[in-house]
């Protein structure tokens, strides 16, 4: 069965996973079995915690976000699926994040109470979705600007693979919202 | 060395292509480039980063309410245009420990750009209320 015609996501992971060596798996595994420790002493670590903290902060800011709108009545089916798989894939980051920091000896910052979301804006579907996609344009930007400044070789293979994923979030929400889905050859 | 169109808008993109004179700051190209900046901030309400309304003249580090690092909090830095074009040049290297961990905007002319919208936004009705 080919990873487009699984019919879950957790199904689609479990078989990207299996099928390939060059995953986030690999890299995580390897830094939080080995290299965890080391990498806490050093000026490195202590930066490369403090890269991942702001990663979280936003990561959990975005898993607020997507709830809002799925609260919002707004979305309609198949974009509620969307936002909710979304949603599920934040979460997935989130959790390695912390788990991530933990290992490196660092405290994972904590999801805020509550958030200071535009929820007056969002009146329409369309409203709903712009307003996630410019949170992915601007989480692919902070990766990007986050990915150069790694000690940890391994943790900068992270951010870039949740880059990636990111990326794709924002090119399908543009396309949801009729815009060109990719805008340029290159994000910044 | 000759450069090709597809190498120069590459070149661009990462910022790594800074031979080129600066036009003057365009608001609107700075607009574009503060989706950039929407992972984290906003310009009326605080977020992972705080407001950016009500920046410029503002101290460093002192919005009531968020939760700065310890270096931004202790710096006696004034946003304006010099400080501000300095501390996006390279966020990490300007105030080693900031929990602005980006690594910056290096072409002058996008942060001039950039700082043209946020300075036209300050004056925006999302900012004077």
């Amino acid at each position: 069965m080919s990873f487009f015609q699984m019919s879950s996501s957790v199904a689609a992971r479990r078989l990207f996973l299996g099928g390939s060596g060059l995953v986030l798996s690999g890299a995580a595994i390897a830094l939080l079995a080995r290299r965890d420790a080391l990498a806490a002493q050093s000026d490195s670590g202590t930066a490369d915690v403090q890269i991942l903290n702001t990663a979280l902060a936003a990561e959990l800011e975005a898993i607020a976000a997507y709830q809002l709108g799925a609260e919002s009545k707004l979305l309609m089916q198949p974009a509620l699926g969307l936002a909710m798989t979304f949603q599920g894939q934040h979460k997935e980051h989130a959790d390695f994040l912390a788990k991530t920091v933990e290992k490196l000896g660092g405290k994972p910052v904590q999801a805020k109470a509550t958030y200071n979301f535009p929820a007056e804006q969002l009146k329409s579907q369309a409203d709903v979705l712009g307003f996630a996609a410019k949170l992915e344009q601007g989480a692919v930007s902070a990766y990007l600007g986050a990915v150069p400044l790694f000690g940890n070789r391994d943790l900068a293979k992270a951010a870039a693979s949740i880059l990636g994923d990111e990326a794709m979030h924002w090119a399908v929400l543009r396309q949801a919202l009729g815009q060109p889905p990719v805008p340029s050859a290159f994000v910044a | 060395m000759k450069v090709s169109g597809a190498l120069r808008a590459g070149l661009l993109a990462t910022g790594a292509w800074t031979g080129i004179a600066m036009a003057a700051p365009d608001a609107r190209r700075g607009e574009a480039l503060y989706g950039r900046c929407m992972a984290c901030h906003a310009l009326a309400y605080d977020r992972v980063g705080p407001r950016h309304c009500g920046l410029f003249g503002r101290r460093a580090g002192s919005v009531q309410g968020f939760e700065y690092s310890e270096v931004m909090k202790r710096s006696s830095i004034v946003w304006d245009e010099r400080t501000l074009s300095t501390f996006l040049a390279a966020p990490q290297a300007t105030m080693p420990g900031t929990t602005m961990t980006y690594d910056g905007v290096p072409d002058p002319q996008e942060r001039a750009d950039l700082i043209a919208y946020l300075q036209q936004a300050s004056r925006s009705p999302d900012c004077v209320r």
